[in-house]
């Protein structure tokens, strides 16, 4: 293997198409051990780990302190509503007041308008992105492609196709950047108040029909509607929406045999999917989540065993 | 016979063959058939050695033994000092380890660090009855307190020697050579 080269996980946007074949093929040995009656290796003995979360998350908090425990780190869990930044604390701060307990890792959620990079100047642990606003979602966008690699066994010249809310999806921009990089096509499909002109340039098709685009597509994935950043309205009424971009049986139908539903989660059922697919789709859509583990344990094994300059 | 590099074989294919022949038959002369015998091979010449064993006590006995893989790198104690971070192989153990006599193989014993990481990863898998240690090339310079019960052949070399076995599994021929380092 190739010495990893990264101390950081900040985007797919610059990960070579070599380092993110390197996380798939590391997790694929990580997914063996959370089957062990003992779930637990020593790999990350004595390293400390930061999960410093200013947002809400199941999956990606959960999985990420799993995926460190069970490499045997000490986490220290950290939400904003918890942590000092409720009296007026700035992040910045919080980050320094956490170095000086020399973490190794500090894994960090941060809302829309903070720049993750800038941390890295306050830090000497090794930061990973569990999702920074609406810019990218690394480890998200990594088990989906693990996901999709399970499943269909390539990344390569496969139609994905992203649907719905494009503009605020951090997940959409990371498997976007990708899936690009294993020659598949990526296409988005919103309303076109969802889909911001820069999608255009990412070399992405973008659509807003729905019912034109299914029947070519090899993965379909769909974002959830992300209620708690429409502080104005993107579109007129969620029926409506539903009419136009909900995955429905009689949609579901138009698509190849072997067409993979996906869904980061959490599913809006009714929204994005209806309730009656829940059958097909939802075993897949949990395997997702299962895969989330073994691709958080090996960019932790990455990170956290890369030899640091003294 | 040329000698480039000061490279010299060690075992040929045969002395490969009775070998792994001559220790199978000290295996099973000392554990009883009443107990319960596993292999667990060390990636990735052990898993290959440990194969070739399995079917040898099949060829003798009839009996077929139980085969464990184990990949040690998440048990390394130098995970944090060495370069580039070592790949991770498959580990797998699909047996009950208890009130087992554990067979662990591998092709060459020197520090003995991979044996005490294997041992370790296999008190974590169970608690077998008792853990013997099969290599089929000793060649010194132990760091830790451990030995081999079972081995193939003693070699005495140099720290700068290099000790290169190859098995047709994994390198399409079956010989050990030992390589004089450059410095």
């Amino acid at each position: 293997m190739e010495e990893w080269q990264k101390k950081h996980i900040l985007d797919i946007k610059n990960f070579s198409r070599l380092e993110l074949e390197t996380i798939l093929s590391l997790a694929d040995s990580f997914k063996e051990i959370s089957k062990r009656e003992v779930k637990k290796v020593p790999a990350l003995r004595g390293k400390t780990i930061v999960n410093l979360f200013f947002e809400h998350s199941t999956r990606t908090r959960t999985s990420f302190e799993l995926a460190a425990k069970r490499l045997s780190a000490d986490v220290v869990n950290l939400t904003s509503s918890t942590s000092s930044l409720t009296k007026g604390e700035t992040i910045v701060d919080t980050i320094k007041n956490l170095e000086s307990y020399h973490p190794d890792i500090m894994i960090m959620r941060i809302g829309v308008g903070v720049c993750l990079e800038s941390f890295t100047k306050y830090t000497q642990a090794s930061i990973v992105n569990a999702g920074d606003g609406c810019n990218e979602h690394p480890t998200q966008a990594l088990l989906d492609m693990f996901t999709v690699k399970k499943s269909k066994g390539t990344l390569e010249n496969l139609n994905v196709l992203v649907v719905g809310d494009i503009a605020h999806s951090r997940v959409a921009r990371s498997n976007i950047f990708g899936f690009q990089k294993f020659s598949s096509k990526v296409t988005v499909c919103g309303p076109t108040t969802l889909i911001p002109y820069e999608f255009e340039k990412l070399g992405v098709k973008v659509s807003n029909d729905l019912d034109r685009e299914i029947p070519s597509a090899d993965v379909i994935m769909m974002l959830r509607i992300q209620k708690e950043r429409q502080g104005i309205t993107f579109f007129s009424t969620m029926r409506d929406y539903v009419e136009r971009f909900g995955l429905t049986p009689v949609r579901l139908k138009k698509a190849k045999k072997d067409c993979l539903v996906m869904h980061p989660g959490p599913v809006n059922w009714d929204i994005e999917i209806s309730s009656s697919l829940k059958e097909r789709v939802h075993p897949l859509i949990l395997k997702q989540a299962e895969n989330g583990l073994a691709i958080r344990m090996a960019v932790l094994y990455l990170v956290g065993t890369k030899k640091r300059k003294i | 016979m040329s000698n480039p590099k000061g490279k010299k074989k060690i075992l040929s294919q045969e002395d490969i063959k009775k070998t792994l022949y001559r220790l199978t038959h000290q295996i099973l002369e000392k554990i009883s058939s009443s107990e319960g015998l596993a292999l667990v091979g060390i990636q990735t010449r052990g898993v290959h050695l440990a194969r070739r064993i399995q079917a040898i006590i099949k060829e003798i006995e009839g009996r077929d033994i139980p085969l464990g893989v184990l990949d040690i790198t998440l048990y390394r104690d130098d995970l944090t000092a060495i370069g580039p971070t070592p790949t991770v192989r498959e580990t797998s153990l699909a047996f009950d380890l208890s009130d087992k006599v554990v067979i662990l193989i591998d092709d060459v014993l020197y520090t003995g660090r991979t044996v005490r990481a294997a041992l370790n990863e296999i008190m974590d898998f169970g608690r077998p009855k008792r853990v013997e240690f099969l290599v089929l090339v000793d060649r010194g310079f132990r760091e830790l307190p451990i030995r081999a019960d079972y081995v193939g052949k003693n070699i005495p070399t140099s720290r700068q020697e290099v000790v290169e076995v190859k098995l047709k599994e994994s390198d399409s021929i079956d010989e050990v050579t030992v390589i004089r380092g450059s410095d």
